[in-house]
């Protein structure tokens, strides 16, 4: 069946090839060439000399940014890569109002669903990229195993395909034309200070336990803080879900005035927005529960500081991100482009993020760049053999530490809900105001 | 024919100044004022004539609720900053006698303001917190048992980081009015028997005024327009005014946004219409 399918799309791309090309000018038709004859290396001498003046700007979120990818592309392809970093929102605004200001945007998939239908990017031809089939299907049918169940809110398959070329409609099944090629992704829980918390903590309601009054904190970014909320407020059976990536008006309420009363009462220290808020928040012990991020987890041990990414038996709040194309893109540019996604799939980026914690979107292909006791302790949630070392060298763990939550398939295989944004969007983000005024 | 072409010169000499402010403040102006009308989805403006961001904003709670609290941190922090900064300036103008001195105590005041408004807000954070200096400090001393909470993320640390941000926006106006003062006015309140705070009320108050209203009017129009402050100090609890439209604009709402600035200029402006009403700044300047 898949073999049928794939075979179908060759066909497919050999019909629209032409036209394609047609539109490739001058060189940048050599070099379309040259990567549709799978010439991946050893370039034509037009190719490599032209791709040397090639400069990809590409903005995203801090979490991928990351300056030692830009360094290894110039090493690997040739090209420059700018990196920009901004925060969520503003990234979601830049992409929409100022469409030419980048040529690669990285953005988070419910960035995506609303992003994309503005038009001011362009789809992805997946049969142009070598490794399309080492992504995890997670990102392609929404299921991580044939038999695991599809978690709620804008799980990244639902928006990771477009009906056409030129079509900004979500296609429900999978298709040629990929919106965005999935990055960077992982699985998010509480943090919590095990040093100043003396039980063990197993669930989202333990966020509003009233024995953490004046130490809890949730993070404030609307649509990710409210999911955190929706995950405490089902916990607590305070609040039933249809689907927590997308409520009803009732629902928002509910939860906003679970939320509201805790606040109140004086449960929450703060809120955060950015990773060193909740970095600080967490070290300073002015917190010791809260909403936080794998790497701001990793960044308060690095101080000396005792804190866990504690799994909770509800399950995990996914995300996922991505790297998408401008519309402007096109010729040598393009050509560059497709040929800088094809090589952040190929390994040495996935080895790289899955060393910060993070997840590859595909796997296979990070396995090779990493050594068996980082695989066995990042991936398959074994005991570490000996040191567990940062991309940059610095120890993260000793010899015999476990990865909270365990193996990739225990932490992604358990994810309840992934960042969403809601039809209600506006009624919701009202609400959060209404408790952030409170 | 001579009167026409010192009109027409004068209409050339105001070009520039008329040309700036048309392109700088007008057109942005008007700009905010028309897309506060449009209507909005998750990732677009959509041209459009609705009130619905205008009665949505004036008739939630929550707009109050931040009306007030912003009213309230511009409050708070104009009578501290009035009562440090007119202390500050009264110092320096009639109780340092040299120019030099005045001059040298002057720059002090300033150098802080060298550094970046952020960083001199975030010091206070390790400086307030749970852990913090003072906490430790006091509990070190024995003065407290438990560490104070409501000195970091709270409205305490709010308008403690606002009045350490803009007192020197009191103490420049208010010096620089004082200094203005005749010295012999002081002599002849003297003479005539009046104790010094009968000269100071009857004498440097009224005739700082000038300043105290501009110090005010810069003070109070910062403050209501904030949000970095009050994000950072309040650590995300309260919101501001600022702080909402800065939201509104991160979610793509700019309609919206734009809605809450209109909203806030007029707020401003009738404040400081009501300030100038009070005090005639134009006769000192």
């Amino acid at each position: 069946m898949t073999i049928e399918t794939k075979t179908s799309k060759k066909n497919l791309l050999s019909e629209t090839g032409i036209s394609r090309r047609g539109f490739v000018k001058g060189a940048a038709a050599v070099t379309g060439a040259a990567i549709g004859s799978g010439a991946i290396t050893g370039f034509p001498t037009i190719w490599a000399q032209n791709i040397k003046n090639v400069t990809l700007r590409q903005f995203g979120t801090g979490v991928s940014n990351i300056n030692a990818v830009a360094d290894k592309v110039k090493e690997d392809l040739g090209f420059t890569l700018q990196m920009t970093a901004l925060d969520s929102d503003a990234v979601a605004q830049r992409a929409v109002t100022q469409p030419n200001s980048f040529d690669i945007a990285d953005i988070e998939y419910w960035i995506c669903k609303k992003v994309f239908p503005a038009g001011t990017m362009q789809p992805m031809d997946t049969t142009k990229l070598k490794n399309y089939d080492a992504i995890s299907k997670l990102f392609i049918t929404g299921k991580l195993t044939p038999d695991s169940e599809i978690a709620q809110g804008t799980a990244p398959h639902t928006v990771g395909f477009v009906e056409g070329a030129d079509s900004v409609e979500f296609a429900s099944a999978p298709t040629q034309w990929m919106t965005l090629i999935p990055t960077i992704y992982n699985a998010d829980t509480l943090g919590i200070r095990p040093d100043l918390i003396d039980r063990p903590i197993t669930s989202w309601a333990d966020l509003l336990d009233p024995a953490f009054k004046g130490k809890a904190s949730i993070l404030n970014i609307p649509s990710i803080g409210i999911m955190d909320a929706a995950m405490v407020c089902e916990a607590m059976g305070e609040v039933t879900y249809g689907d927590k990536g997308n409520m009803t008006q009732e629902e928002i309420d509910k939860t906003i005035a679970v939320m509201i009363d805790a606040k109140k009462a004086g449960q929450f220290r703060a809120f955060w927005k950015s990773f060193d808020e909740s970095v600080n928040l967490m070290a300073s012990g002015e917190v010791v529960i809260q909403s936080m991020w794998s790497p701001a987890v990793a960044a308060v041990r690095s101080k000396g500081i005792a804190c866990t990414y504690q799994p909770l038996k509800e399950g995990y709040r996914a995300w996922g991100g991505g790297i998408g194309l401008a519309k402007h893109l096109s010729g040598l540019e393009l050509e560059a482009a497709y040929e800088y996604i094809d090589w952040y799939l190929s390994g040495w980026v996935g080895a790289y993020l899955n060393r910060q914690g993070y997840y590859s979107a595909a796997p296979a292909t990070a396995k090779k760049f990493m050594s068996e006791d980082e695989w066995g302790f990042w991936m398959e949630g074994k005991a570490a053999q000996g040191d567990i070392l940062s991309p940059e060298g610095k120890v993260m763990e000793k010899a015999g530490a476990v990865r909270d939550g365990g193996s990739y398939e225990e932490r992604m295989g358990s994810v309840a809900c992934w960042n969403s944004v809601m039809d209600e969007n506006k009624h919701m983000v009202r609400k959060w105001n209404e408790f952030i005024a409170a | 024919m001579a009167f026409d072409t010192s009109k027409r010169s004068s209409y050339f000499l105001i070009t520039p100044m008329a040309a700036i402010f048309a392109i700088f403040l007008v057109i942005p102006l008007l700009t905010i004022v028309i897309v506060s009308f449009w209507d909005y989805d998750e990732y677009r403006i959509l041209p459009d004539f609705i009130l619905e961001n205008y009665s949505y904003l004036l008739g939630s709670s929550v707009t109050w609720k931040i009306y007030l609290n912003t009213l309230k941190y511009a409050a708070l922090t104009w009578v501290f900053t009035l009562l440090i900064g007119f202390t500050v300036a009264y110092f320096l103008a009639f109780h340092v006698r040299s120019l030099t001195w005045q001059i040298v105590l002057f720059m002090l005041c300033t150098i802080p303001f060298w550094t970046s408004n952020i960083i001199r807000m975030i010091s206070w954070i390790p400086f307030l917190g749970r852990n913090g200096l003072l906490n430790s400090a006091l509990i070190n001393l024995g003065i407290v048992d438990q560490p104070l909470e409501f000195l970091l993320f709270s409205d305490f640390a709010v308008v403690l980081a606002d009045v350490h941000l803009y007192t020197l926006f009191m103490v420049v106006p208010i010096f620089n009015s004082m200094m203005r003062i005749d010295r012999s006015l002081i002599e002849a309140a003297r003479d005539a028997g009046a104790s010094g705070f009968e000269t100071l009320k009857s004498v440097i108050v009224p005739l700082s005024k000038p300043g105290i209203a501009i110090g005010s009017i810069f003070v109070i129009t910062v403050v209501m327009g904030d949000f970095i402050t009050v994000r950072l100090m309040s650590g995300g609890q309260s919101a501001s005014v600022g702080l909402q439209i800065s939201n509104e604009i991160g979610l793509l709402q700019y309609p919206a946004a734009a809605a809450s600035a209109v909203v806030l200029l007029v707020t401003v402006l009738l404040i400081v219409t009501g300030l100038l009403r009070l005090v005639d700044i134009r006769k000192e300047l």
